[in-house]
């Protein structure tokens, strides 16, 4: 019975360090947005890293991907769809950017 | 999107025989004459069913089933219910091709429909439900599981691409189809241009035989991801299997570009947004993008299948183990990957940079590689085989040969500055209509005359089958090859008039081949008729008539509801070979279990008829109506969550019993040799041919 | 050697103790974690298109007019603590804590949804007080064929949340309603992070670019 509230108190831990940990990435993110304002060099790219963060640690420890070998086929399945949105996503942009350029869409 | 009635835009102009009392010319009778079709066909099957009474035993037996190979059956029979219209339509195209110089007898409005439905069925409605339909059918026998792993999602994915396809006919009847080509490119499709009800059909029937072939796709790979009997590792899976595999992969992240394409095209028509209108910020070549980012991996998805069935057949007949099973693997997963990076040199010719171009041409020529380390090593595994001239081995040597020029000319294509010249010219349907035939619709023809003794305990007339292949193989070359050579003197496709008198001999041999293609059909179904008829002469209840390799041959024909009576423990990749040859093909098992089945359910048929009312009623504007279907058919699913008992089981005594039958039937019945494959002696136990196996 | 805990799926797993349930979500919570991966398609097709058309405003109001950063923030915390809340009904139903417990934190993670809901419905509506409807230009169509799928996808786990609410009060816990809040978890997780996509490409991305 102890060992068993034991693991409860762990795995209760996991979620709340999750949770803690992406309240501390979201504040960081509206945080450096309104003081140094969206259009400073250098602040978007560094939110895109934030929600990236962000995105890794709701990966780990809400839904528990990681590199043990018994979740390995999820891990798998979720570096192939990334791989496969990637190749989407930027060969999607690739190709419209140098459309718009090339018709002169930009700049507007 | 206006006020409108209690019918939306329905409305007596709406009905082609309208058409046909304002204006009777050729053009209406044949629109009719399609029309009549469908209604006598739906009449004549209502009637049929009714005059045998066999309602009950079609619902009890069939429509609520959610037994795998049901399902697969009835994939296949819509698949070829929907070659027949796909195959008359791409007649009737030919013929208004070949009666020019000039106009034809069509008009350009129905030709464009033509184009359009026959594109769309042949592509959604026959190749893909065909695909599945051998699939499901097949998989977890090849694998040694009892179903699928979601067996009621499965009848709900046929319960959606039939009502889907329905739409298709639908279209015939009521309204007419889009005339945007299979493509269905916006803007000419948008409202602006198009604001009939024919772009509305073409978008339901996308959007939902989409869901479904997502839903498929899903199960097929849990399926094989999770259901495998003890001892298959994924290197001992049949070849068919691993093509499933990467079908499935491509399934489920390429669906859903073409699902978000179809919705934002139906969001512009219906709700006035401005994905790919002209004005206001839209763009077409997003549509164009997202199409082909679909469009790509489908032909992958299409073909890939097929191979796998001619590395079954090819290893079968030729009686020897598959040559080079690891490359194969390796460049099967290769196609998968690759077939990602490749979807834009179907618009070479949209205006972006020549370093795009060339990147997509050379991804394109990629491809090659891996598909020529297959050819090569089908060839290996025929060379010094004992080879049988069956079916299924006349198909695949028709392919070997014919698909390799198909491929050929795809390597051509992929050139960015050849395309230039040969874009939208019926060099482009001469070769993909040369990958898509001797490629996927003979690779399935074989997988049908080959499995069709495992699904039906009988097998196909060898003769009838032989004619069929013969009058496939000269038909296509007679209507295809032609293309090749008007498409390179410029011949633009989808035209339904043209001038040129140059042209008229290649049409006109075309047109032949297409009625050789319409006789190949008759003769599919002049097989099965005397194959029906002469059914108690090829029987094969103990279920191996091929001396064949895989697990799926080890079980009679036709399989029990439960597969196996015993899930069997995997050994070797082709492991009843290995048990024939050890000698203990047909182990008595020690004791049996009970089975867990699951039970029937109506769920994917209400499914199947709700959404085809849905779709109706966006596509004619009747939205009270169409609220109304999305209300039930939520309801009718969150209902059926509350069932929660969905599993029946079967008695280890009947398994036994039923088991030890056919185990008396297997001892008492003769081994046949390869030279009496074909006689009625074959009752379905091979001997093996020792020598042959290497 | 340790011992390892089973891991079959993605997800919380129930573990040991619930042994028979946990062996039963083994294959369809993977089906739905690959489902779940498909439908991770479509957000990214409908960025990408957001991404080309962030240019596309066609003189109509665009990002610096319409987004109201406060808004995003609230529905921002809401959102993720309904994650957090969810693995906490997660969590009682593992532990097999007292029954009132898993239905606390399923009616603050069903409140926090509507919550999360009511919020983005009026963003959407002050938008189009200001013009930005989506039939306005190609950019808020990109907006409004991405967003409101997010929001569809939220009612769409609210609905969820209810019918399962039902179905553990009629039927207790069964193996394979255990194994249907398991699903709910994953896909209210899955919801987050897609939101974490919105906020960075959608709002700031629009923001920094538009």
């Amino acid at each position: 019975m102890d060992k068993r509230s034991e693991m409860h108190r762990r795995e209760r831990r996991r979620y709340v360090i999750g949770y803690g940990g992406s309240l501390l990435l979201t504040f960081a993110v509206f945080t450096i947005a309104y003081t140094y304002g969206i259009e400073t060099k250098g602040v978007y790219l560094s939110i895109e890293l934030l929600g990236l963060a962000q995105l890794i640690v709701q990966l780990i420890y809400f839904l528990h991907i990681d590199r043990r070998r018994s979740s390995r086929e999820d891990l798998d399945l979720v570096l192939f769809s990334t791989l496969v949105l990637l190749i989407i996503i930027l060969g999607t942009v690739w190709i419209m950017g140098n459309l718009a350029v090339r018709m002169h869409t930009y700049p507007m | 999107m206006t006020d409108t009635g209690f019918l939306g835009r329905l409305s007596w102009d709406s009905f082609p025989i309208a058409g046909l009392i304002q204006t009777p010319n050729a053009n209406e009778i044949v629109a009719n004459a399609a029309a009549a079709v469908v209604i006598v066909g739906v009449i004549a099957v209502v009637g049929l069913l009714t005059w045998f009474r066999l309602w009950g035993p079609l619902w009890r037996d069939w429509l609520t089933s959610a037994d795998h190979k049901k399902i697969g059956i009835m994939y296949i029979v819509f698949a070829i219910v929907m070659l027949a219209r796909g195959v008359l339509e791409g007649v009737v195209m030919r013929a208004q091709q070949a009666a020019g110089p000039g106009d034809g007898f069509l008009e350009a409005e129905h030709f464009a429909e033509l184009f359009s439905t026959h594109g769309t069925i042949m592509v959604f409605f026959v190749a893909v439900p065909f695909v599945f339909g051998l699939a499901n059918f097949l998989i977890p026998l090849m694998i040694g599981a009892r179903d699928v792993a979601f067996p009621v999602m499965n009848q709900i994915s046929l319960g959606l691409t039939v009502s889907a396809g329905m739409m298709l006919m639908v279209s015939l009847v009521v309204g007419n189809f889009s005339t945007g080509g299979w493509t269905a490119y916006p803007p000419y499709t948008g409202a602006a241009f198009n604001p009939g009800v024919g772009p509305d059909y073409w978008i339901w029937a996308i959007v939902v035989s989409g869901i479904g072939t997502t839903l498929t796709g899903i199960n097929f790979a849990v399926t094989i991801y999770k259901l495998r009997a003890p001892g298959m590792k994924f290197m001992r899976l049949p070849m068919y299997c691993w093509t499933i595999i990467s079908s499935s992969i491509l399934i489920i992240f390429a669906m859903p570009p073409l699902g978000v394409a179809a919705l934002m095209l139906a969001a512009d028509r219906y709700l006035d947004f401005h994905f790919f209108t002209n004005d206001l910020g839209g763009n077409m070549m997003n549509y164009a993008n997202l199409f082909w980012l679909f469009g790509h991996p489908e032909v992958y998805l299409l073909v890939l299948p097929a191979y796998g069935i001619y590395s079954e057949v090819f290893a079968t007949f030729s009686a020897k183990r598959l040559y080079g099973y690891n490359s194969l693997v390796i460049a099967t997963m290769c196609i998968a990957v690759l077939s990602f990076t490749v979807w834009l040199h179907h618009f070479f010719t949209m205006g972006q940079s020549a370093l795009i171009n060339a990147v997509f041409g050379i991804a394109t020529m990629l491809i090659a590689i891996p598909t020529g380390v297959k050819v090569y090593d089908w060839m290996a595994t025929l060379y010094r085989g004992r080879i049988r001239f069956s079916v299924p081995m006349l198909y695949g040597l028709a392919f070997l040969m014919l698909f390799v020029i198909g491929g050929l000319s795809g390597v051509v294509l992929a050139n960015p500055t050849v395309d230039y010249q040969v874009h939208n010219t019926l060099f482009l349907v001469a070769h993909f209509h040369n990958v898509l035939l001797p490629g996927v619709l003979f690779g399935l023809l074989a997988g049908y005359n080959y499995w069709f003794p495992k699904a039906f305990g009988f097998r196909l007339n060898e003769y009838w089958g032989r004619i069929t292949v013969l009058l496939w193989t000269v038909g296509f070359m007679l209507t295809f090859l032609p293309l090749y050579f008007v498409g390179l003197m410029g011949m633009p496709r989808r035209s339904f008039s043209w001038e040129d008198p140059s042209f008229h001999p290649y049409m006109i041999i075309a047109v032949v081949g297409a009625l050789v293609i319409l006789m190949a059909l008759l003769s599919v179904v002049v097989q099965l008729w005397v194959s029906i008829r002469d059914r108690d002469k090829t029987r094969v209840p103990v279920g191996d008539p091929w001396d064949a390799r895989t697990l799926e041959w080890s079980i009679p024909a036709p399989p029990p509801p439960y597969n196996f009576a015993i899930i069997p423990q995997v050994m070797d990749r082709d492991n009843f070979a290995a048990a024939k040859e050890r000698g203990d093909a047909y182990p008595t098992p020690d004791a049996y279990e009970d089975i867990t089945m699951p039970r029937n359910t109506a769920i994917g048929f209400m499914l199947c008829v709700l959404s085809g009312v849905w779709m109706f009623a966006l596509v004619w504007w009747i939205w009270w109506l169409a609220a109304l279907m999305t209300g039930l058919m939520l309801l009718s699913f969150i209902l059926w969550t509350f069932r929660l008992n969905i599993e029946e089981v079967i008695p280890a005594e009947e398994v036994r019993k039923q088991h030890e039958a056919w185990l008396d039937l297997v001892h008492s019945s003769t081994a046949v040799d390869r030279d009496h494959e074909t006689a009625s002696e074959n009752r379905g136990l091979a001997r093996p041919d020792l020598e042959a196996v290497t | 050697m340790k011992r390892a805990p089973t891991h079959s799926y993605p997800g919380l797993n129930l573990g040991r103790r619930h042994a028979s349930a946990d062996k039963a979500s083994e294959v369809v919570t993977f089906g739905f974690w690959v489902f779940l991966m498909s439908d991770l398609v479509y957000f990214g097709l409908m960025f990408a298109i957001y991404i080309t058309m962030i240019d596309a405003q066609a003189g109509g109001p665009g990002p610096h007019e319409l987004f109201d950063l406060t808004s995003i923030f609230a529905q921002t915390m809401i959102l993720l603590t309904s994650s957090l809340t969810v693995g906490l009904a997660m969590l009682a139903l593992k532990y097999n804590l007292p029954r009132w417990r898993i239905v606390f934190w399923f009616c603050v993670t069903l409140v926090l949804g509507l919550c999360f809901l009511v919020l983005e419905i009026r963003d959407f509506m002050s938008m189009a007080e200001k013009g930005g409807i989506p039939q306005r230009s190609g950019f808020l169509s990109a907006f409004y064929g991405l967003v409101p799928l997010h929001g569809l996808h939220v009612a769409a786990g609210c609905l969820w949340l209810v019918v399962l609410g039902i179905q553990l009060r009629m039927f207790g816990l069964t193996d394979l309603l255990m194994s249907r809040v398991v699903r709910l978890a994953l896909f209210w997780h899955f919801l987050d992070l897609i939101w974490i996509g919105i906020i960075t490409i959608v709002y700031f991305g629009g923001l920094a670019y538009g």
